[in-house]
């Protein structure tokens, strides 16, 4: 087990690497522009760029470009925006990354919940009109862009009907500090919740039906309905608790994911300052900075909780443990 | 179930097929057209998303003949004659300070069926020349996908060995990078550099460029399940057979693997496809993926965003196209999948 839990780390640094220096070489190692002039922004003077050369190297060969640049990312921290002077960009992406979680942990409760519920309904009243509605109702889910959902329940909730008693309650758009009213944070966050959670509802409810359908095939589950079990306890007892474990695997790749930047549409369209729009607007303004700091962080949030899940794994299921 | 679906489709595939008579019954393929044909929410679909490639095609037919619009230049200042009444294509704004202006809205007529957006564009002419591009791209990056991924997926897995390392280890850097951030970062150094390649000059407003973003990030989604499957293959008995038999390996890897990974690869097109067309607005959305003055129904939505509270219109139509393709796409993908997928048929 100890062993199983090395490798992983190791593979977990190998990727990590393999993420920065393929970054790395996305934005200083194409032909066709000077790195220098790419950080300095648009518009910058000479001696900007001179300076920038200097000081990251861009002068000397690439693996010592790669390792001032993350010496400057990671342990000195102190990378700058040169579009907005001066400005430190590590803590930029640290302030942001608690609005992100708020929207994530929220839309993921909703989506374990929503999805656990449809899929369970779904599977016992199997190839019921209850069941074709539900799974066309997750397939629409499935099929709508966030950003236009998003869209949609904005122009519902803050304009066509904010004036009735349906959503005079929603806020106006933008992030709440949880510590400034835990109430207030809460609902400027319910509709970006649920925008990001039907996707996940739609996509998770179809492999939780799919699986326990499956799982009803099983001998064990024939066995415990011969014993007389109700058909409620042979579904949670037995059935839902074997279908949970590929969900388990899907949900810790998704919500990595949706930290590290999936959530960037969610944020754009409610105007959540999170780490997803910092990166949008980096990428308006050609801020390549605080694009590289928020790529970074974020695609090394995503590998550590991915890392973090198959460890649990590996303690938790001891088939896993013999490869 | 599959495997033993395998050889015989090997033999249907294979060189010598005609030496032995394949009964219908026998052929993968017919019996997964076989089930497709009688399957309703399959054709259903399949109606749908022809209807839909068919009204793009006709966007020209529609721009020039019915609607009589350019699409692509902006008319601030005209107006059009409605049952009898003349109206300015941009209303004096009745909101506000009333200094603005706001398009006109649907009119349900030719002309400006769905309104027009802050330019003074048509919206249903453009959401129809706009379709031709989602379409386009998604195809497009949908075809480098599956080549790109049936070709890493394959290698990696035939050969195995320090090539299946290599290739596997790449494919876990790609498959770990959140695909919006890489196709942010890809974005951002290709529509700031001009490229060359040969004579060709693909400038910033290329379609080739979300082409080629879309087609790349999505790679390992595929590659890996390829790989898996050609690593089964490669210890099945009809493999070890034509191994025995001294069959040169490069021709294992043709008539034997491609052609029984193809089922793999055929299960992903609608699904990738209908993934692709998402993605696709998502990035033409951001301002990263078609330019304008260029239309997808990602940028359309991306015009209407502006005009979300006064006329809705312009994002919700492009936003309602999305959803039907996507959402023929997929119940034909599940169909597909049910058809050539034996294994599904437990459920």
């Amino acid at each position: 087990m100890v062993f199983a839990i090395l490798q992983r780390l190791a593979q977990m640094l190998f990727v990590l690497f393999g993420i920065s220096a393929l970054v790395f070489l996305i934005f200083f190692a194409t032909p066709g522009s000077d790195p220098a002039a790419r950080i300095a922004g648009r518009n910058a003077a000479q001696e900007t760029v001179e300076a920038i050369r200097k000081d990251f190297g861009f002068d000397r060969p690439l693996p010592v470009q790669y390792a001032i640049m993350m010496e400057k990312l990671f342990v000195s921290r102190d990378l700058t925006s040169f579009v907005n002077r001066g400005l430190e960009v590590v803590p930029q992406v640290m302030r942001a990354a608690p609005i992100t979680l708020s929207l994530v942990f929220g839309a993921a409760v909703l989506w374990v919940v929503g999805s656990i519920a449809v899929g369970v309904l779904a599977a016992m009243t199997r190839d019921t009109i209850i069941d074709k509605g539900l799974m066309i109702l997750a397939l629409i889910g499935v099929s709508m862009p966030v950003f236009w959902l998003g869209e949609l329940l904005n122009l519902v909730s803050q304009s066509r009907f904010h004036d009735t008693f349906l959503f005079s309650w929603v806020p106006g758009l933008g992030y709440k500090p949880f510590f400034d009213g835990p109430w207030l944070w809460f609902k400027t966050l319910v509709i970006p919740w649920f925008t990001l959670a039907a996707l996940y509802i739609g996509i998770y409810g179809r492999v939780l039906r799919a699986n326990l359908v499956e799982t009803y095939q099983e001998d064990y589950i024939r066995t415990a309905r011969a014993k007389g079990l109700s058909p409620s306890r042979v579904m949670i007892r037995h059935a839902l608790r074997m279908s949970l474990i590929p969900f388990v695997t899907m949900f810790g790749m998704d919500f990595g994911v949706l930290v590290g930047g999936a959530a960037l549409l969610t944020e754009v369209v409610f105007g959540l300052n999170g780490v997803g729009r910092l990166t949008y607007q980096a990428m308006l303004n050609l801020d390549l900075p605080m694009i590289l700091a928020t790529v970074m962080y974020a695609s090394f949030f995503v590998v550590v909780t991915n890392a973090l899940v198959d460890i649990l794994y590996v303690v938790i299921d001891p088939r896993v443990r013999g490869n | 179930m599959s495997d033993a679906a395998a050889p015989r489709q090997m033999t249907e595939t294979g060189g010598d097929a005609a030496a032995i008579p394949a009964r219908p019954s026998q052929s993968p393929w017919r019996r997964a057209w076989r089930i497709l044909r009688r399957d309703k929410a399959a054709i259903g679909a399949f109606v749908v998303l022809v209807l839909i490639v068919a009204a793009c095609l006709a966007a020209p037919i529609y721009a020039n003949d019915l609607a009589r619009t350019d699409p692509f230049r902006s008319t601030l200042s005209g107006s059009i004659v409605i049952d009898g009444q003349t109206r300015k294509i941009m209303e004096a704004s009745t909101t506000g300070l009333g200094l603005g202006t706001t398009p006109i809205g649907p009119t349900w007529h030719w002309q400006y069926m769905l309104g027009a957006d802050n330019q003074g564009r048509d919206v249903a002419a453009r959401l129809l020349y706009g379709g031709r591009n989602s379409l386009l791209i998604a195809t497009a990056a949908t075809l480098i996908c599956l080549v790109l991924a049936a070709a890493i997926g394959t290698i990696a897995g035939f050969f195995g060995g320090w090539v299946d390392m290599v290739l596997s280890r790449i494919l876990e850097v790609l498959w770990a990078f959140p695909v919006y951030l890489l196709a942010i970062s890809l974005s951002i150094v290709l529509l700031t550099t001009e490229f060359w390649i040969g004579p060709f000059r693909i400038g910033s407003g290329s379609l080739i460029l979300p082409i080629v973003i879309i087609g790349i990030i999505y790679v390992p989604y595929i590659a890996r399940p390829v790989r898996g499957r050609v690593l089964s293959l490669r210890h099945s008995e009809f493999v070890l057979a034509a191994k025995g038999l001294g069959i040169p390996r490069w021709r294992i890897l043709l008539k034997d693997i491609l052609p029984n990974v193809t089922t793999t690869l055929i299960v992903y097109i609608p699904i990738m496809m209908a993934l692709n067309i998402v993605t696709e607005s998502a990035l033409s959305f951001l301002s990263i993926g078609v330019q304008p003055p260029d239309a997808s129904w990602g940028t359309i939505i991306q015009d209407g965003q502006g005009l979300l509270y006064t006329r809705p219109m312009v994002a919700l139509a492009p936003g309602i196209a999305i959803v039907l393709t996507v959402l023929a796409l997929n119940v034909l993908g599940d169909s597909v999948r049910d058809a050539v997928d034996p294994r599904t048929k437990l459920r």
